[in-house]
């Protein structure tokens, strides 16, 4: 698997001891057709480098700048994203689900 | 999440212990829960229900919805008996997931050759078992049908809480089994853990269908709840 969970975690860990401001995004429910599992995590620094994905590439963009508020504010948040792709369903593949994500700073 | 929180929860999952971060997602406010400490929860049932789904999820609480990051060791499956069974086991239990080690001491029957890409130890078990680190989180499995080799391995499972144990043999063999492990002061609350004749029954006759039953029922075993096994 590439960059499993573990080192995830881990790199948050790493991250947060070298320094850098982190934030933890977790995808904590699914509707429909989701790219990824609840419990996948992505973590981020303050410098918008990230590890990781809650959804295979379709939202990471908007969840690392979201992040990085989050890291500057110290509150939590909860996004929530549609997730539909054209090129997908084409395909035949039903990926028009919907995914919620928290978002926190690790402190 | 606090860095302390994340810590302890990366260092649970380096020792292969089980642990929960329970976050209520409205407030922020989370608390760490060891595998161990579980049963002293408030949420001890919803808990306990997504240690066995070894799952994420969100889940509604009479305070308000909270989010359980849920970690769990990958299961490992202990092999006793490089037989037949075994070489259709191996493959089985690597496609459910299971890190799979084969021990046996009969070097005739312990050969790469009839276990490509399988770690084979080819020891006794007393020898092959301690560095192992087997926990609850194995699933052990004995075939050899040899005492000398079977019964030793069965102490250690046992001492090691395995969350499934299962032996091959007869209901005669496994009365001999038992005489055994009780001459030894093994108790019968420990001895009522062991699943024999092995595996569910579902008629299975050639080893791969025994397989597929002794995979069966440990299945079951790390998902149903106690009072639901088969």
């Amino acid at each position: 698997m590439l960059a499993g969970t573990d080192d995830i975690l881990k790199a948050a860990e790493d991250w947060r001891k070298a320094g850098r401001g982190v934030a933890l995004a977790t995808v904590v429910q699914t509707w429909g057709s989701a790219p990824r599992p609840v419990g996948s995590n992505l973590v981020i620094d303050d410098q918008g480098n990230f590890l990781g994905s809650v959804s295979g590439g379709c939202v990471e963009g908007a969840v690392v700048s979201e992040a990085i508020d989050v890291i500057e504010s110290g509150k939590p948040k909860t996004l929530e994203f549609g997730v539909a792709d054209e090129t997908a369903w084409k395909v035949g593949l039903s990926c028009g689900g919907t995914i919620r994500v928290y978002v926190e700073k690790i402190d | 999440m606090n860095i302390e929180i994340l810590k302890a929860l990366n260092e649970e999952r380096a020792a292969r212990r089980a642990a929960i971060v329970v976050t209520d997602t409205a407030t922020g406010i989370q608390r760490f829960v060891k595998g161990a400490d579980v049963a002293k929860d408030p949420l001890r049932e919803t808990l306990e229900k997504y240690l066995r789904m070894g799952k994420s999820g969100m889940e509604e609480t009479p305070q308000g919805n909270v989010f359980l990051t849920v970690h769990v060791p990958p299961p490992r499956l202990i092999v006793i008996g490089a037989v037949h069974i075994s070489q259709a086991l191996a493959p089985i239990a690597k496609l459910l997931d299971y890190d799979v080690t084969i021990i046996d001491p009969r070097t005739a029957f312990a050969s790469p050759e009839r276990f490509p890409n399988v770690k084979l130890i080819a020891e006794w078990p007393e020898v092959a078992l301690p560095p192992l680190n087997v926990d609850k989180y194995t699933a052990f499995v004995l075939v050899t049908h040899d005492p000398k080799i079977d019964d030793p391995a069965l102490v250690h499972a046992l001492e090691r809480d395995c969350f499934y144990i299962g032996a091959l043999g007869s209901r005669k063999t496994h009365g001999r089994r038992l005489e055994r492990m009780k001459a030894l002061g093994i108790g019968d609350n420990q001895l009522a853990r062991i699943h024999a004749p092995i595996g569910l029954n579902i008629g299975a006759i050639s080893p791969p269908e025994i397989a597929v039953s002794i995979m069966g029922e440990i299945t079951a075993r790390l998902r149903l709840p106690p009072e639901k096994q088969p």
